[in-house]
């Protein structure tokens, strides 16, 4: 084998689904201590490549090899056992347990606790990553989890780091300190494999990136050389025009939000601790904050399906904490929880169901409680039409649809109600970046026209795009508002809750 | 291998034929069943699917038919609304009994009186009887969180308890010299619930069954109260964010159901069955849930389940009389007749693959 100093070689990887070809014929080379990006929208093919990486996935045709041998892993402790570890977007923690048990719980043959837990201080000190083995993970941040599942990969000393999204859980800060780890590892000869969306991030970090589309190899690049402009034109496939935010002068508030404390209905939920807040007709809030800081509790006390004190909420002067969805949304409040299935739509249902869903309200779909199913039905089809929803007809079931067209059907549905006052969460959360911009212009139209926007989301780069003045949520409290012209990375992070852990870090 | 491989959209088609596939299977097991018994299987088969409707007989088995169908048709159709929303209420039984005592006392308290009114009175407060039982389970459970599983099905025993007590103490037959069971309604015209057309079978309480499986239908297509019952089954989180309160809609739920139970009730204690009596129940409350489940919770499939029900039971009974089958054989007929429907239930949402064993 004459693969020279290349840690691992991928030839011509093949993967169909029914229906789907999710890699055809993608070929990369990683060389040792190399940071590799894989750069790619929602549903380019990035999970599929990299599970067959870790073993998770079987090709259908091609090969790879690592360190010059050839590499086919049935499972991902075979990849393990060869030196690949791969930190997961979602954790797979107990919360119940603390950080030594849940390390040792991923290990073939985990040595004694107190042993386990010298081992992990020494690893997190090494690497400049706090964590203090003794601690429950049901305590922990999401950064302080993600820093559990990357020490347990690099107990095992690996050759090939995988990192799936590792980012979109954590405040700038603590990007910082990941970003800090990752260098010194690539340092001492650890190639990883980085997955992200956010072309900033991987022009800081990555020596080289491959770029897929449509489950292709469309670029390769070396990211300090080209703008971000140009790999988002790259992965994408066409020239982006950035939404225009509007400029004119905002009107009287229609939102007004005072005191607002609620315990949380979910279980490790976070309550609402004394939120204030107010939006003007016209303006787009945009709200921040770590994931599990309280987003969907705000969303439900905003949308009625969480109930607080009266006069918490106002819509438009009236006071309707005491009140459900269905009357605030005769008020003109719209909302849009994160989750699409099974919170915002109903998977079995067909999507004219759906439209009725939250739409029969505003849309006058009954008369005296009987439906008018022609007219939901011509509902559906314009939200199908107006928002380039994908599907073969509004009969289908909500759960055929993809995830980021399935977005696309909901947010429609709420910005098609006229609506006076919007609430999302998560607008673009798993929708490729055409139809990202689409849903935020369609935002700002909305709020052009009058409406009182709130987004709630942790994609700060689309907070930033869209929203006129900026909060963050950090632990069920909310910052006051600011204008988001002016604002640094710096201050958001410190809104966000600036680095979580960090005392451990100054201690070590 | 075989692999299940899970259906983008439910198949329509397999939605209608796999009840019709599970009758099938039912009968080639059945058959193997009753050969093995001894007996000739087609001769069985024929005894309780074809006699009773075409047979010598049919005359009088075709109003049994309707007869037993027509309290377990409308007491699935209440049930299966609860069942769609997720509200389990498995005390029908109980709730029929409720609404044959409460229907029975108002129309004792006016025995020997005539009067048109007397049977609309008594209908009204069968309903009432059956609602009022089901309130119990409801308010415990929206006030106390309570399991209106439980609570349902042991208020069943507490109804038989009052059943019993009727029959011997407050509704006794004052002239029935001291037997238990009360005075014969159905020999009391004013507060009679007779066969409309005679032999037919069809009671008042088959004409409020058809009514019920028409509201129903109309109820779940077209009624948004409809769509929030099937969208709270479905995904609950989805109907709380569509206005849905979930307790309003358990107290309306087991209300329905309730109500239409102690209906059943009404209809049957003064019609088929004539009078409170310590053996009044009969268990339609617990079948009727069968029907509802081999109905797919579904107006019209509950009432052709209600009638294929009647039917095993009436061919049941003629086939033990007459070709002394055992009658845990027909139980176990009835069971082989749930069980394939249940299973075959798969393909409508789940689509089998005949696979090769796969090489490693």
């Amino acid at each position: 084998m004459k693969t020279g100093t290349d840690l691992l070689r991928v030839e011509g990887l093949t993967k169909a689904y029914p229906g789907v070809v999710a890699n055809s014929d993608v070929s990369f080379t990683i060389k040792p201590g190399e940071v590799h990006a894989l750069l790619g929208e929602n549903g380019a093919g990035k999970s599929t490549l990299v599970k067959m990486i870790y073993g998770l996935v079987k090709p259908d045709k091609g090969r790879m090899t690592l360190r010059g041998a050839d590499y086919a892993p049935s499972e991902p402790r075979a990849a393990r056992a060869s030196g690949v570890a791969m930190v997961f977007q979602h954790f797979s923690l107990f919360e119940a347990l603390n950080v030594a048990e849940n390390v040792a719980l991923g290990m073939e043959n985990p040595p004694k606790m107190r042993e386990l837990a010298g081992r992990i201080r020494q690893v997190s000190q090494a690497y400049g990553l706090p964590l203090d083995p003794d601690r429950m993970v049901g305590d922990l941040s999401a950064g302080e989890r993600q820093r559990v599942e990357i020490i347990r990969c690099l107990l095992q000393d690996p050759k090939l780091l995988i990192m799936d999204e590792p980012t979109s859980v954590l405040t700038p800060q603590e990007v910082d300190i990941l970003f800090r780890t990752l260098r010194q590892l690539s340092a001492e000869g650890t190639a990883i494999l980085y997955i992200s969306h956010k072309l900033e991030e991987i022009r800081a970090l990555c020596d080289e990136a491959t770029i897929l589309r449509r489950g292709k190899v469309v670029a390769t690049c070396t990211p300090r050389e080209r703008s971000a402009r140009e790999m988002a034109e790259l992965m994408v496939g066409a020239v982006l025009t950035p939404p225009a935010k509007n400029a004119k002068p905002k009107g009287a508030v229609a939102l007004e939000v005072t005191g607002l404390s609620v315990n949380s209905p979910i279980p490790f939920g976070t309550s609402l601790k004394n939120i204030s807040f107010a939006v003007r007709k016209g303006e787009v809030l945009g709200i921040a904050g770590v994931a599990g800081n309280g987003q969907d509790e705000l969303l439900l006390a905003l949308s009625g399906e969480l109930k607080s004190a009266r006069d918490a909420v106002k819509i438009s002067g009236a006071a309707v904490g005491e009140q459900g969805p269905n009357e605030r949304r005769v008020l003109g409040l719209v909302s849009a929880p994160e989750e699409r299935l099974g919170h915002a739509a109903a998977p079995d249902m067909s999507l004219v169901e759906n439209a009725l869903l939250s739409g029969s309200v505003r849309k006058g779909l009954t008369t005296r409680g009987f439906i008018d199913w022609g007219a939901t039905r011509t509902f559906a089809e314009e939200i199908v039409k107006e928002f380039d929803v994908r599907t073969p007809g509004t009969w289908v079931a909500a759960r055929a649809l993809s995830g980021g067209n399935l977005q696309k059907f909901v947010v429609g549905r709420e910005l098609s109600q006229a609506p006076s006052v919007i609430v999302i969460n998560q607008p673009t959360w798993g929708v490729d970046a055409a139809a990202a911009a689409s849903i935020r212009q369609a935002i700002i139209d909305r709020a052009a026209d009058g409406a009182a926007v709130v987004v709630i989301s942790q994609d700060l780069d689309e907070l930033l795009e869209i929203a006129d003045n900026f909060a963050a949520l950090n632990g069920g409290a909310m910052t006051v508002p600011r204008p988001t012209q002016g604002l640094t990375i710096d201050e958001i992070g410190l809104m966000m809750g600036g680095a979580h852990g960090m005392e451990v870090a100054h201690v070590a | 291998m075989l692999i299940l491989e899970k259906r983008p959209s439910p198949s329509r088609f397999w939605q209608g034929a796999t009840p019709v596939l599970a009758v099938a299977l039912t009968m080639i097991a059945g058959g193997v069943m009753f050969a093995i018994l001894g007996k000739n299987p087609f001769e069985a088969i024929r005894t309780i699917f074809w006699d009773p409707v075409f047979g010598e007989f049919a005359w009088y088995f075709r109003g049994q038919l309707l007869v037993k169908a027509g309290p377990l048709i409308l007491i699935a159709v209440g049930l299966s609304l609860g069942f769609r929303a997720g509200i389990w209420n498995i005390g029908a039984e109980g709730q029929y009994i409720m609404g044959a005592i409460f229907g029975a006392a108002v129309g004792l308290a006016f025995y020997p009186a005539s009067g048109w009114f007397i049977f609309p009175l008594m209908v009204l407060a069968g309903g009432f009887g059956g609602w009022l039982w089901a309130m119990i389970p409801a308010i415990l459970r929206t006030k106390f969180r309570t399991n209106e599983i439980l609570v349902s099905l042991l208020l069943v025993y507490v109804a038989q308890s009052i059943l019993s007590s009727m029959a011997l103490g407050a509704l006794r037959n004052p002239e029935g010299g001291g037997f238990p069971g009360s005075r014969n309604l159905s020999q009391y015209p004013a507060a009679a619930n007779p066969e409309i057309i005679a032999g037919s079978g069809m009671h008042w309480g088959v004409v409020a069954a058809f009514i019920a499986v028409i509201a129903a239908y109309v109820l779940l297509q077209r009624h948004i109260l409809g769509f929030h019952i099937r969208l709270a089954g479905q995904a609950p989180r989805a109907a709380r964010f569509a206005g849905v309160s979930p307790d309003r809609l358990v107290v309306l739920c087991m209300g329905i159901s309730g109500a239409l139970a102690g209906l059943a009730g009404l209809f049957e204690v003064s019609g088929p069955a004539g009078q409170i009596s310590i053996d009044f129940a009969s268990g339609y409350g617990f079948t009727a849930i069968i029907v509802a489940f081999l109905g797919r919770l579904n107006p019209l499939g509950i009432l052709l389940a209600g009638l294929l029900m009647a039917l095993t039971y009436v061919g049941g009974d003629n086939a033990s009389t007459n070709l002394g089958l055992p009658s845990a054989s027909i139980q176990a007929f009835q069971g082989m007749l749930l069980f394939f429907l249940l299973a075959v239930d798969l393909l409508s949402n789940y689509r089998i693959k005949f696979l090769l064993k796969e090489r490693a």
